[in-house]
């Protein structure tokens, strides 16, 4: 194992030697190869994490929701549909939700108002998500004055912040009482936003939406896993855009990267020529080239994804962040769990050092053939 | 001290920081799961059913309880004029429903 090793440092030190000639060419490649590295990862870790928390979080959502349409919209639900609905074979439960949003002036930002099922604050009293708190300066005691639907003016104190740790589900939340919920928005005591269900058994939840689109046809009921399904793809679709957008970066760097490690110039081919006829063999260069490979991508691969790490979950993505997460007056200011899949990383690694490496060998491989005399002239 | 001595010392530190930072991930996911827990418990509480992230329009607010012409409400052939909705696939099911079967296939 000792010569074999030795041999590989002679080959190593000599690689490094040659890299160092041609600084600057080498230095650009490697600054552009960790970026590509560093958004790719970057785009990678933010898009599963997110995707992770929210298929965590949203669990714990209804597993069926019943809203009625009218031409083609979502509409107020009568609350005589909650009979019908309850006798459904399987349904455990419904309730009426109440919730709707309010455009606030002040801020410019819109608030989810929501009644929640037990609220112990009662009317005249708000929890407001943490979000809102910052935006309107208003913490506990304070008073939110809202405009109701016939311009009066509805004041509510507040009683409550949730927690900053919740903003991502809760930021633009006010939480209030059912009358002060009617009151705001007119809505008589026979109407609710939409319907909440609980089914028995999970596994049946489709045959339970088919069944009350039969019962009543313009209901629309979504369930949980339709929930869980438009967060995997919006994440999916969102690093696609990112990825998309940057295609033209990577393309650059796949055609700079192949001219440089298949085109090989007369200076590098005088070299190879030099080395056969100073008793180097073919699988010397070779090695050569492949550890001139490594050295450059598993450099850019170890810095750029470390880098990507630093940028997503210590910085909260701060070079494409808005275009990952949506931009809005009211924006929920969170740090993601740092979810990391072995497989992405692993695909990562396939992608950027792979192909570098072995596109580095190809063309050095047929320098290193023909008879060095030729290749030396 | 040989060239390939500093190349390979080099890498190994960076292998290092790597690992060091999934040690990291790691341990915030730990640290972090009572969070997502209590989140979880909102959720159940409240009856969440999306994330706060895009709060501009209704449909971007509620991704998952918006129908097809939210978007186009102002008029029939307005376009979408809220950014997030650019980015914002519609939701699965209303792309499953109201795709016509031609299509689909």
């Amino acid at each position: 194992m000792g010569p074999w090793i030795e041999k590989q440092r002679n080959i190593l030190d000599f690689t490094l030697a040659s890299l160092l000639r041609r600084k600057g060419k080498n230095a650009a490649l490697l600054l552009v190869y960790t970026f590509i590295v560093f958004v790719l990862a970057s785009v990678m870790f933010f898009t599963h994490s997110i995707k992770k928390e929210a298929g965590l979080v949203l669990q714990g959502s209804p597993d069926i929701i019943v809203q009625r349409t009218v031409a083609g919209r979502h509409d107020l639900i009568p609350a005589s549909y909650l009979g019908p609905l309850t006798k459904i074979r399987g349904v455990a439960s419904g309730r009426i939700r109440l919730w709707g949003y309010y455009f606030d002036p002040i801020t410019g930002a819109n608030y989810t108002l929501l009644v929640p099922e037990d609220f112990s604050a009662g009317a005249g009293a708000a929890i407001v998500g943490s979000g809102i708190s910052k935006s309107r300066l208003a913490s506990e005691g304070d008073v939110i004055v809202l405009r109701a639907h016939n311009g009066e003016s509805l004041v509510l104190t507040i009683k409550g912040v949730l927690s900053e740790k919740s903003e991502l589900i809760s930021a633009d939340l006010v939480l209030i009482s059912e009358p002060d919920f009617r009151k705001l928005f007119g809505i008589s005591k026979g109407h609710g936003t939409d319907i909440v269900l609980t089914v028995r058994n999970k596994k049946e939840l489709s045959t339970i939406a088919l069944k009350i689109t039969e019962a009543l046809p313009d209901a629309r009921p979504i369930i949980r896993d339709e929930i869980l399904r438009t967060y995997e793809s919006v994440f999916n679709w969102r690093g696609g855009i990112i990825t998309v957008l940057l295609a033209g970066a990577v393309f650059a760097f796949i055609i700079f990267a192949w001219d440089k490690a298949t085109g090989l110039s007369a200076e590098e081919r005088k070299e190879i020529g030099i080395l056969k006829a100073v008793g180097w063999e073919t699988s010397d260069v070779l090695l050569m080239k492949f550890w001139e490979g490594a050295a450059l991508s598993l450099s850019a691969f170890l810095t750029g994804t470390a880098l990507a790490y630093l940028h997503v979950f210590f910085a909260s993505s701060p070079l494409f962040g808005p275009a990952l997460k949506g931009w809005s007056v009211l924006y929920p200011e969170f740090r993601l769990t740092p979810f990391i899949d072995p497989v992405q990383i692993a695909t990562l690694f396939f992608l950027t050092v792979v192909p570098y490496t072995t596109a580095t060998i190809v063309p050095s491989w047929r320098a290193a053939t023909v008879d060095p005399d030729s290749v030396m002239r | 001290m040989r060239k390939s001595d500093i190349f390979l010392l080099s890498l190994a530190a960076q292998a290092l920081v790597l690992c060091l930072l999934f040690f990291h991930a790691s341990y915030r996911t730990g640290t972090d799961m009572p969070f997502i827990r209590e989140k979880v418990k909102m959720v159940k509480a409240l009856e969440l059913t999306d994330l706060c992230l895009f709060t501009e329009a209704r449909y971007t607010r509620h991704i998952t309880q918006a129908d097809l012409n939210t978007p186009f409400q102002d008029h029939p052939m307005s376009l979408e004029h809220f950014p997030s909705g650019s980015f914002i696939m519609p939701p699965e099911n209303i792309f499953r429903a109201y795709v016509p079967q031609q299509a689909r296939k």
